[in-house]
């Protein structure tokens, strides 16, 4: 059914069909008005579910963790500081392999203290373990969601769904809501290989000496990798189910022969796709969304830049006095190449500052550069303060 | 059918034994340890039917070196400072699920007093059916004794020594149960080893109840006390009895029952039992100003609780059980 629905109310909505069992949250700006809808849907008694309203985003990672262990589908939200708040949890849910499914809904981290859109929430969680997919538009949002669903079940990984704050959680606009019986096709009940029971009393979590930790974390990082196959079978399946896909691990658009590429992450693709359209009719150019952030699709990416003399990465994170961190990674798995593009960073919407459509011609100058730009904040509207942050 | 003495197997004749035990011996806790024999006799009175989430502790750590474990039940241990929300999860599920297994939540006194103390209070402020056990040894003794706030005034630890200016630690013990009591959560007691049977009590009174409890055993650690591992019953008996561990019970917050004390002791046979309070029991100046500090608190608590035997308790500190004073909650 397409219909008109906040970003936030259509993730709800989506989740809601999911039919999780447990729900844990705690209020942070942007993600407040997903949660709320769930709870709303559950009051309204359209889904059997526990809506625990807990004391921090720390408790909330907990309690859903609990819940998974314990043999319900478990689901949160938050962004930011509640990121960071929960970090140590996420890595622990990740190094216990509990199915759970997060929605990020991409802030910025104080401080200064901001409450508007950028990725340095997920980006500083990226090595938790946990598979993290970023969404282009809200369709792409309800569809990964869903499809998280299944992914962290068939894998036992936590899959964190990054939506860009306020662009897309509050951004209203038509989507396809899946109905009931589309997702019980697509999505089996919830099954845990180690549920909590004591008919079969199990030990969780144990302590693990130097003579087991090394296969234990090098099993997380190779089942993270291998992962990659259900993340693409997820969408497959359910391409053939809705006829549309949220776009596999990169999302392309443009001709083959073009020969400059802009990889980004989350809804600046759509931002791109119109300054291409709109304002170089013609130009070949190749634009790139990176939806599979973790796993990093290193070998997905080489067949992406094929043909490429250039390829500009534009992020909305920055890691401070080393540069960018999608650059890094992409120009990481880039190396050894044959015919590798020149990479350029750049760095553009922190905090939540507009990147307008003009922002194409700005980066496709980088591609004029003698060298490879390494990293370059592009939006810069001034020379930053001499002393950042501090009163005069 | 008769059966001869040499045809008797031992093991198969504990095995067929009707006594359920959660936790089986031949785990890697020290010599003497109150934490690991309250924890076998919490899991005993609660029986099969229960899920354990544990904290980050000497528990955890002496009884799960993978791939061993020690545990007979359900058990889960995620981070040191989650354990009751961990806890809270576990019950949502099983409450969504309309399972009706309890669940029990163990922490050590420094998972509870300080780092655990926020998820414990959600947790009990949303009325999460679990039964929150804290093993209070008065330390992070898992590593290496360092002071909690459940640390005892004037205690030496390695993080509060006892030195030429300062008499170990500086500041007060936290009443816990009174903050804990602050939630009016249906039941709350106090519990120490020294009264097995107390404890196996209070936990089948909490096992009944659908909402959150909490009990907190007083469990000696030999190494961080600095006593010889056989005394661990005779200084937790000796806290009892000096009024330094009021053993209580709450029901929404009120006082129901006490352990009486039939014998009251002065606090010097507590201290002068442990290495960790050897500094105060000389005659210098501050010596006796601290000792006379504890004193104040152990009459500080037998009045506030009325922990003195009255005619007529017919159990009590030497008798080792609960004298009830009134209450619902059977």
């Amino acid at each position: 059914m397409r219909a008109a629905f906040e970003g936030s109310q259509a993730i709800a909505r989506a989740v809601v069909r999911c039919r999780p069992q447990v729900v844990a949250a705690y209020p942070i700006t942007p993600q407040t008005h997903i949660v709320e809808g769930i709870a709303k849907l559950v009051a309204d008694g359209e889904a059997d579910c526990e809506v625990v309203s807990v004391e921090s985003e720390f408790a909330a990672a907990s309690v859903v963790l609990g819940a998974a262990a314990a043999g319900s589908r478990a689901y949160t939200a938050t962004a930011s500081q509640g990121v960071l708040l929960m970090a140590e949890v996420l890595y622990n849910i990740a190094g216990m392999r509990v199915p759970l499914v997060l929605t990020c809904a991409n802030r910025a981290v104080s401080a200064p203290i901001n409450i508007w859109n950028d990725h340095q929430d997920a980006m500083a969680v990226r090595d938790a373990g946990w598979i993290q997919l970023f969404c282009t538009d809200n369709q792409d949002a309800i569809d990964t969601t869903i499809q998280a669903f299944r992914i962290t079940q068939d894998t036992e990984l936590p899959v964190m769904v990054c939506v860009d704050g306020f662009i897309l959680t509050h951004l209203f606009e038509p989507v396809d809501l899946p109905s009931q019986e589309q997702i019980d096709m697509f999505l089996p009940p919830y099954r845990f290989s180690r549920t909590l029971d004591p008919r079969r009393p199990l030990t969780l979590g144990t302590l693990v000496g130097p003579e087991h930790y090394t296969e234990v974390r090098a099993q997380l990082h190779g089942d993270l990798e291998a992962s990659i196959t259900e993340i693409l079978k997820a969408d497959a399946d359910w391409a053939d189910l809705v006829g549309r896909r949220a776009g596999g691990l990169i999302k392309l658009d443009g001709p083959h022969r073009a020969k400059i590429g802009i990889l980004t992450l989350g809804s600046v693709y759509g931002t791109l796709q119109e300054a291409a359209r709109e304002l170089l009719p013609g130009t070949p150019l190749r634009l790139m969304a990176l939806r599979c952030f973790r796993p990093f699709p290193a070998e997905a990416l080489r067949r992406a830049v094929e043909g490429l003399a250039d390829l500009i990465v534009l992020e909305r994170a920055i890691g401070p006095g080393a540069g960018g961190i999608l650059a890094t990674e992409v120009r990481a798995a880039l190396a050894g190449l044959r015919d590798a593009p020149r990479v350029h960073g750049a760095v553009a919407g922190l905090g939540g500052r507009d990147i307008p459509l003009g922002i194409l011609s700005r980066l496709l100058r980088l591609a004029e550069a003698a060298e490879p730009v390494r990293c370059t904040v592009i939006d810069l509207r001034s020379a930053p303060p001499a002393r950042p942050g501090g009163a005069k | 059918m008769s059966t001869s003495p040499e045809t008797i197997d031992l093991r198969a004749l504990r095995r067929r034994q009707p006594r359920f035990s959660g936790m089986d011996p031949g785990h890697r806790a020290c010599q003497g340890c109150g934490q690991s024999l309250a924890a076998h006799i919490v899991t005993e009175a609660a029986g099969p039917d229960v899920i354990v989430a544990n904290a980050t502790g000497c528990l955890e750590v002496f009884s799960t070196p993978w791939p061993q474990t020690a545990w007979r039940i359900p058990w889960i241990h995620s981070l040191f400072e989650n354990t009751a929300a961990l806890a809270a999860g576990i019950e949502t599920a099983l409450k969504q699920q309309g399972r009706p297994t309890k669940v029990l939540a163990f922490a050590g006194d420094g998972g509870t007093f300080d780092i655990g103390f926020q998820t414990l209070s959600g947790m009990i402020e949303r009325g999460h059916n679990v039964l929150y056990v804290c093993f209070d040894n008065e330390a992070y003794m898992n590593t290496g004794v360092q002071r909690s706030s459940s640390t005892p005034h004037a205690a030496a630890t390695t993080t509060s020594p006892a030195g030429r200016v300062r008499p170990g630690k500086r500041h007060l013990k936290k009443d816990l149960l009174a903050i804990i009591a602050a939630h009016h959560l249906p039941y709350a007691a106090t519990a120490t080893v020294a009264y097995p049977g107390d404890i196996k009590a209070k936990v089948r009174r909490a096992m009944a109840i659908e909402g959150p409890s909490f009990l907190m055993i007083h469990a000696p650690c030999p190494l961080g006390w600095m006593h010889g591992p056989e005394l661990t019953i005779k200084v937790a008996r000796a806290g009892v009895e000096t009024g330094l561990t009021p053993i209580i019970e709450l029901e929404r917050g009120e006082v129901v029952s006490v352990l009486p004390i039939r014998e009251k002791k002065p606090v010097t046979e507590y201290l002068r039992l442990q290495g960790r309070f050897r500094h105060l029991l000389g005659d210098d100046p501050v010596a006796v100003e601290e000792r006379t500090h504890l004193q104040a608190l152990a009459d500080h608590n037998i009045e506030t609780y009325g922990l003195l035997a009255r005619e007529g308790d017919l159990r009590d500190s030497l008798s080792a059980a609960l004298v009830r004073r009134g209450g619902a909650i059977r």
